[in-house]
């Protein structure tokens, strides 16, 4: 690497510029007054304010967002949890002490998520129909945990297979239990693979809108359905929306750089590390 | 491994986990699956028995505005599908989305990751910056693009063409209406933008994982930067660059939010998900709306194939290593 790499570094910051700068301009913009973040040719340097998250929090009226983004944390959450009881004995059967045929079984995860949502949905409502559980968090819940799961069975899968083999037989010679080995070899190996695919699937629920969209309705609708109210203009509101989508994606925005080293592994479902 | 008669020794690294047991212990056996079976049942029921009713769904007479007249019908509804115009343009319009979002992110993507693999002053805030996009909830994101930057009167873009053509102290700047004007387009540009940082993300993992003592034999060979690119590391990419747009592909076909709401499906840019939802809760043709999915499944399984292929031989690659 002696030549003069130079240019290609000035190249990269351009390219990261242009496409950091909506995001950059949806947070100033969110930080402005209304008058001053709907000017042409925009005011960069317009007072800052608050206004736009106090009106996005229900200043004047309109509807409260803090039931959906509950919505939206509970179901994204709950899903989470159900997805990793359900995964990692999945992945442990798929790794540690494989059934016959493991990579076959594997292969049908996978090819589950690659069916689009849009083909079952309507069986989906309804059965949700005839239960009742329309518009019902926990519905969307269960239907949040099917599109993770096999996602969160292929990453565990690949973390679980990196516990040293020869430290399992050691530890199985030393007469340790299947609790003790669980605790003491796997667990600490597969730590930071579980806490990258729970924030992986959180990011996926989180983001849902089809589901959400159909299935639910004032009561049980998520932040995305909640965003959905934006999509006509009213008026002067372009600070609000700003605000509303930073404040949307400000916890994807912090799990996925959390999980930044692991996330392309798990968008790839597994497939590159 | 003094004798000649040892095994290759390809065929010893080929399975880096034990075999099953075979033989009668089918207790043993069985012990062995229960970990794996609520999630597996889970899956098919949730994700497998609602296809087969869309299947079902999908040979039948069934509106539900007109509940007393449902019955068979054959193919009727697919007939319907081919032959209706805007289900038809619908199709034409996931694949050019489709095939747009997925090309173009693809050659960003790949110009971003090799700029990335070079070295250079703040690489990791260049790599965080350029994720960014991906991590902005798809509908905030589509809201962000359809208000903040298309708008005519204060959207971005024309407050820059304003701004640009303010310098050179002209009072007429161009004002696109970018959606009007481009619909199609204007879906395409958001989701490029939301999908370029993906295919960079598993390019940039391809170019990393290319054996670098090649790379650096053919330097000392002589080899030009341009030789070393052609011969060395764009093979070793077709992998992942077919991988990247494979599941670009499966995720894009699905696409719902950008179009739901930048242009609520209006002006030709109606996929197949957003004609298909419009069926299902504005029509409420329930026969129609699975036959759609059921011709969208297909499209995929298509597409899955081949990904599936290309997932199977990067997995070999993996366990065998």
């Amino acid at each position: 690497m002696k030549r003069a790499w130079k240019p290609w570094g000035a190249i990269a910051w351009i390219a990261a510029v242009v496409f950091f700068a909506p995001v950059a301009w949806m947070l100033l913009t969110s930080l402005h007054s209304e008058p001053d973040a709907a000017t042409n040719p925009p005011s960069l340097l317009a007072p800052i304010t608050l206004d736009g998250y106090a009106e996005f929090f229900g200043g004047t009226g309109g509807i409260s967002p803090w039931p959906p983004l509950i919505n939206s944390f509970s179901a994204s959450i709950g899903s989470t949890l159900i997805v990793l009881l359900l995964a990692i004995p999945a992945a442990y059967a798929l790794s540690i002490k494989p059934v016959e045929k493991w990579t076959d079984v594997l292969f049908f995860f996978l090819s589950t998520k690659m069916l689009p949502v849009v083909a079952g949905i309507l069986p989906i409502y309804l059965v949700a129909q005839y239960a009742g559980m329309l518009d019902n968090i926990s519905f969307l819940t269960l239907l949040y945990t099917s599109m993770n799961l096999p996602i969160a069975v292929w990453l565990m899968r690949s973390f679980l297979a990196e516990v040293p083999k020869e430290i399992l037989e050691a530890a199985a010679i030393d007469g340790a239990g299947l609790i003790t080995i669980l605790r003491r070899v796997v667990a600490p190996v597969a730590m930071p693979g579980i806490a990258a695919t729970a924030l992986i699937c959180f990011i996926f629920s989180w983001n849902e809108l089809l589901f959400a969209r159909v299935l639910t309705g004032v009561v049980a609708g998520t932040a995305p359905v909640f965003l959905t109210g934006f999509v006509t203009s009213q008026g002067l509101f372009l600070a609000k929306v700003c605000a509303a989508a930073t404040i949307v994606s400000f916890p994807v925005l912090v799990a996925g750089f959390a999980a930044q080293d692991k996330l392309v592994q798990g968008l790839s479902l597994g497939a590159v590390k | 491994m003094t004798l000649d008669t040892a095994p290759p020794p390809v065929k010893q690294v080929r399975r880096e986990r034990p075999t099953p047991p075979r033989g009668p212990g089918g207790a043993s056996r069985w012990a062995r699956r229960a970990p794996l079976l609520p999630a597996l049942i889970f899956l098919i029921v949730v994700t497998q028995l609602p296809f087969v009713a869309t299947l079902v769904i999908s040979f039948m007479r069934w509106n539900s505005l007109d509940p007393t007249n449902r019955g068979f019908a054959g193919v009727d509804n697919y007939l319907t599908v081919f032959t209706d115009a805007g289900l038809r343009s619908s199709v034409v319009t996931t694949v050019v989305l489709t095939a747009a979002v997925v090309l173009i992110s693809l050659v960003l993507g790949l110009g971003l990751a090799l700029l990335l693999d070079t070295k250079f002053r703040g690489r990791g805030v260049v790599r965080t910056m350029l994720i960014a996009p991906f991590l902005v909830v798809p509908v905030a994101a589509a809201l962000l693009w359809k208000h903040a930057l298309y708008n005519p009167s204060y959207g971005l873009f024309n407050g820059v063409l304003t701004w640009i053509w303010g310098l050179f102290g002209s009072q007429n700047p161009p004002q696109p209406e970018w959606i009007s004007e481009m619909p199609l387009s204007a879906v395409v540009a958001s989701l490029v933008w939301q999908w370029t940082p993906f295919m960079m993300l598993i390019l940039l993992a391809g170019l990393q994982s290319r054996p670098m003592d090649a790379v650096e034999a053919a330097h000392i060979d002589g080899a030009s930067p341009w030789q070393v690119f052609r011969y060395l590391t764009f093979p070793h990419l077709r992998q992942y660059l077919e991988l990247g747009g494979l599941l670009g592909s499966i995720y894009i076909v699905q696409n719902f939010d950008a179009v739901f709401t930048i242009t609520s499906g209006g002006l030709g840019t109606a996929n197949l998900p957003y004609t298909i939802y419009q069926t299902f809760f504005q029509a409420h043709e329930y026969g129609q709306a699975s036959a759609a999915g059921v011709v969208v499944v297909i499209g995929s399984m298509i597409i899955a194939t081949f990904a599936l292929r290309v997932v199977s031989s990067l997995f070999r690659d993996e366990v065998r290593s």
